[in-house]
């Protein structure tokens, strides 16, 4: 049996990790056209900043594949028949395949903005990418990035680095409400602003303007405003990477379809990561995770899948588990556990507050969901393990300390948030009663 | 082909070519810094941008280039060297200069992890500049171990008729004389001179490490400990003990890393020989057994290595403050833990057994090894005490990382690796899911351990070179790593996946 995965990123490797542990005996294949390493795409940014070189930025020594017998292929597939099960590969190569996995990735949103593909505008995704913006921003003076997620922060805060000037455009009044709650969110807000950057809230990018040879002058914004630069960052979210998918006839919707075992709509195709759309019967909406660890699990449970289905065992399905996130806004880090921001029925939210610090607990009816920490490390697995059992906050607030996981010596704040919340916990129960006598 | 319309490529990713080998990106352009801005466009740029260094960053470099001139000249024409005068012009000025510059520079930037550029700096990626530096610090150990002259201190010659010349005292020697009659009550040496180096070299740099760290207690009370064991017990004590007419004790070396406190005889620091030493020697001796035999093991099962290596020690002492610019250095191939492992237990063989051999030849009256003993105790110090630990072990901080030595030679360190590795609490944990992979930990362990592939499995990393220095954990960018004195067993199997 040969298995083709098409894509070196995590849900790749770990597929075919998986893949060689459950199958001594089966021949397996990764293609990549960006790397023939698999190297970790969130360490992208301190390539730029001077923090690791690419070799660093390498979770395996090179040797590890060959003691695997994980063969690596550099090349960009162009074609797939799937009928005769071959790949085509830019350069003319052709392989064959039993099973192939589609683990593509993703692509920058580009919303087609009036001079969005001049020189010197960009996304940030991939080695290309950071290529570009190498040269891009060689002798630049000002950068303006375009959205307010978290790639847009790593990108401003890379050219700051440089000493390039940036402009941060946000379509939202705040930095990535959408998603942070309103304290949090003000929190990173000012934080960019106290590093210098000119943060524009709720204004978009209107066009991007020529300076006559084809590369990038300035911007304009939704206010008319023009604001020159030499480097423009297009980080307005990603969508699931399908083109190929499409073209050669596997049918997908905003991503690469699959079922919840993982295989797309054509035998002998599956798709993970970034690039897949599970089918959620019963939901509104098809799943589609685009983070580190979701496409870790997805790749191991198509690996999982290949070798059932291949055995005639029943076929283990996607499960997507707790959510859970980290990201580094410059100097302040972020954790989130659960469901925080989903606006569920009937949510509250108990906040407590120190300077840099910041302790979220959403809870339906006393009953924990969700944590949000800014400068503080929790506990992942405690979380985890709240949240499954559905702990009530009480219990929560009497074990603070096990969730803990700053370093040592760090002052702890867990006497003073129980103080807080419990004052929280006390109006907040407080009207209900009310309520009730009404 | 099934596919109808055909698949096509971005151009600009089809044209790519990104050359892995050569590592693919070199060092940026840099943004000259009067070219720099602040301020948003159309607003009147701050002329802070554009105003450079700060008052009392050119002061405290200023300071820095009068010390420097001033100890070239000292050097160059004898003038006030050996005075007070010339003591704080040549060595105190561009010590304080040094500092303050350090405070100064790290002071306006936000508290936080402060690795920008690291990678494009020659200083620190083994450029130009850092190999000069590596020469220049082998070449002051070379001159240290077997050329003292060039430090200022000529010993003196004899023949058979009786002494040729004196001890003859000059140079970055003469400089420290003062400080060295003012402790011990005697003429400075070259190692006098040497340990004051040191100790500043613990402090400045200790400055940095603590302004670069300020967010992080842990760093600041790891080094605030290093340079108070540093500067108090490796430093003042023993030297205040010589000018009591005491053996010259550091009570923060024990065998077999200084292994004369535990050699018999006339190898060792022989603690009863003189009348007057006695009393005090024989407790120096229980202290020695005592922090060898009893405080390692105990102290180690409850934290680990770390108490020692990155908390007392003066060798960590240096890595941890001096050694910092280049900690990233440090091998992290699979290959070179091979090499580790090998080496730095080969090292600990050598010196139980030389130890052994000497204890043996001593209870025998020394008919078992007549002089050879002493030969074989020459060349372990030649090897293995100057050779790897000065001249390898620091000399080369600018080439190969800051804890070259305590890695790969250093049998104190072996010997507290193989008690963490199997009986200790000590253990760095990860947390749950949260790795991205990123590198950051293992790029700056400096002691090479490739942090990540245990943190990318969700496993808690137990690996005897670890001196918990806490590096890792603090770079992470995603809270993944935890240094921790292992709780209970009920604990553990909750908190380990
Ligand atoms: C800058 C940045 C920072 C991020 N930071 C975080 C973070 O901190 N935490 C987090 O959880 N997530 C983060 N993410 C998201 C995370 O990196 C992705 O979810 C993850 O990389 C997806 O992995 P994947 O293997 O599915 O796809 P990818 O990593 O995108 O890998 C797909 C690979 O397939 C290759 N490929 C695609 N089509 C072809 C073809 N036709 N022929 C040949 N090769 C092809 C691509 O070149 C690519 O190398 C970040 C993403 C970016 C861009
Ligand atoms: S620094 Fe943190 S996130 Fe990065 S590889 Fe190490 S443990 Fe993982
Ligand atoms: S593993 Fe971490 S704590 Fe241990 S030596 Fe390396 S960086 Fe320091």
């Amino acid at each position: 049996m040969h298995i083709a995965i098409l894509g070196n990123g995590i849900t790749g490797v770990s597929a075919a990790i998986r893949l060689r542990e459950l199958r001594p005996d089966w021949s397996i294949t990764m293609i990549s056209g960006e790397s023939t390493y698999h190297y970790s795409r969130p360490a992208l940014m301190y390539i730029y900043m001077g923090h690791m070189g690419y070799a660093e930025t390498k979770p395996y020594e090179d040797s590890f594949w060959g003691q695997q017998r994980i063969d690596l292929v550099r090349g960009w597939v162009t074609a797939v028949d799937t009928d005769a099960r071959r790949l085509e590969l830019a350069d003319g190569r052709e392989l064959e395949y039993d099973q192939l996995l589609l683990a593509t990735g993703a692509k920058p949103n580009k919303f087609g903005w009036p001079g969005q593909d001049l020189e010197g505008v960009q996304g940030f995704y991939s080695l290309m990418d950071l290529e570009r913006l190498y040269r891009s921003s060689e002798g630049a003076r000002r950068g303006v990035v375009v959205g307010g997620g978290l790639i847009g922060l790593e990108l401003a805060e890379m050219l700051h680095s440089r000493g390039i000037a940036v402009t941060l455009l946000v379509r939202e009044d705040s930095y990535w409400n959408n998603v942070l709650p309103d304290e949090e969110s003000a929190m990173v807000t000012e934080l960019i602003r106290a590093a210098g950057m000119d943060l524009r809230l709720g204004v978009e990018l209107k066009e991007v303007l020529d300076d006559g040879t084809g590369r990038a002058t300035a911007v304009v914004t939704s206010e008319g405003q023009r604001i020159d630069c030499q480097v423009v960052g297009l980080t307005a979210g990603v969508s699931p990477n399908k083109a190929l998918a499409e073209a050669v006839g596997v049918p997908c919707g905003r991503g690469v379809l699959t079922d919840s075992s993982l295989r797309a709509k054509v035998p002998g195709v599956w798709a993970a990561g970034d690039c897949a759309e599970l089918e959620t019967p019963g939901e509104e909406r098809n799943m589609i995770q685009q983070v580190w660890y979701t496409g870790k699990a997805q790749g191991r449970l198509a690996a999982e899948a290949m070798h059932a289905e291949a055995e005639g065992h029943a076929l283990p399905t996607y499960d997507p588990g707790i959510w859970f996130n980290s990201a580094k806004f410059l100097d302040l880090e972020y954790q989130t556990y659960g469901q925080v921001g989903f606006h569920l029925p009937g949510e509250q939210h108990l906040v407590w507050q120190a300077p840099g610090k910041l302790l979220r607990i959403v809870h339906i009816d006393g009953r924990v969901v969700g944590f949000n920490a800014m400068g503080l490390r929790w506990r992942h697995l405690v979380c985890e393990d709240w949240i499954r059992e559905a702990r009530n906050v009480d219990f929560v607030l009497a074990h603070l300390e096990d969730a803990g996981f700053d370093p040592e010596f760090y002052s702890r704040h867990e006497p003073e948030m129980r103080r807080t919340f419990a004052d929280q916990l006390a109006k907040q129960t407080e009207p209900a009663l009310s309520g009730q006598e009404a | 082909m099934s596919s109808a319309k055909p698949f096509q490529l971005n151009d600009s990713d089809f044209t790519y070519d990104f050359d892995e080998e050569a590592g693919g990106f070199g060092v940026p352009y840099e943004v000259p810094a009067h070219q720099r801005t602040h301020a948003a466009p159309g607003e009147d740029e701050d002329p802070a941008d554009h105003a450079g260094p700060s008052l009392l960053l050119r002061a405290s470099l200023g300071m820095v280039v009068v010390g420097v001139v001033a100890l070239l000249l000292q050097v160059s024409t004898g003038k006030l060297l050996g005075s007070w005068g010339g003591l704080l012009l040549g060595l105190v000025l561009p010590s304080v200069g040094t500092a303050l510059y350090f405070w100064e520079r790290y002071r306006h930037l936000s508290a936080g992890i402060k690795n920008d550029g690291v990678f494009f700096s020659g200083t620190r990626n083994r450029g130009l500049i850092g190999w000069l530096v590596g020469v220049g610090m082998t070449a002051f150990y070379v001159a240290l171990y077997w050329f003292p002259s060039y430090l200022g201190y000529t010993p003196a010659v004899w023949d058979e008729y009786g002494m040729v010349s004196d001890v003859q005292v000059s140079g970055l020697t003469l400089l420290v004389d003062p400080l060295a009659r003012l402790m011990t009550g005697a003429p400075a040496d070259h190692w006098f001179a040497y340990t004051v180096l040191y100790t500043l070299a613990v402090v400045v740099f200790g400055v940095r490490m603590m302004m670069r760290y300020r967010n992080n207690p842990y760093q600041l009370i790891r080094t605030a400990s290093v340079m108070f064991f540093q500067t108090g017990l490796a430093f003042v004590l023993p030297k205040l003990l010589k000018s009591f007419q005491q053996p010259e004790f550091y009570p923060t070396y024990f065998w077999p890393l200084k292994r004369d406190v535990l050699l018999p005889g006339d190898y060792g620091m022989n603690w009863t020989a003189t009348e007057a030493a006695g009393q005090v020697g024989v407790w120096m001796l229980v202290f020695a057994g005592a922090m060898t035999f009893l405080a390692t093991p105990v102290l180690t099962y409850l934290y680990g290595k770390r108490w020692y290596c990155s908390w007392v020690c003066g060798c960590g002492g240096l890595a941890e403050t001096l050694g910092d610019p280049w900690r990233h250095l440090s091998d992290k191939s699979t290959r070179a833990w091979w090499i580790e492992r090998i080496v730095i237990y080969s090292v600990l063989a050598v010196i139980v057994f030389l130890t052994g051999l000497l204890w043996l030849n001593h209870v025998r009256g020394g008919e078992l090894l007549g002089g050879f003993g002493a030969s074989l105790e020459r060349h372990y110090g030649f090897w293995i005490g100057s050779m790897f630990a000065g001249v390898a072990g620091v000399g080369f901080y600018p080439l190969l990382g800051s804890r070259v030595w305590c890695r790969f030679g250093c049998p104190q360190a072996a010997i507290l690796g193989i008690l963490q590795r199997f009986l200790s609490r000590f253990r760095i944990t990860t947390n749950g899911g949260q790795c991205i992979s990123c590198g950051n930990c293992s790029t700056y362990c400096e002691m090479g351990i490739d942090v990540r592939a245990y943190a990318q499995r969700g496993e808690n990393i137990v690996r005897a070179s670890c001196v918990g220095c806490g590096v890792c954990a603090a770079v992470c960018p995603r809270g993944v790593l935890k240094l921790e004195n292992g709780a209970g067993v009920l604990e553990e199997q909750r908190y380990t996946s």
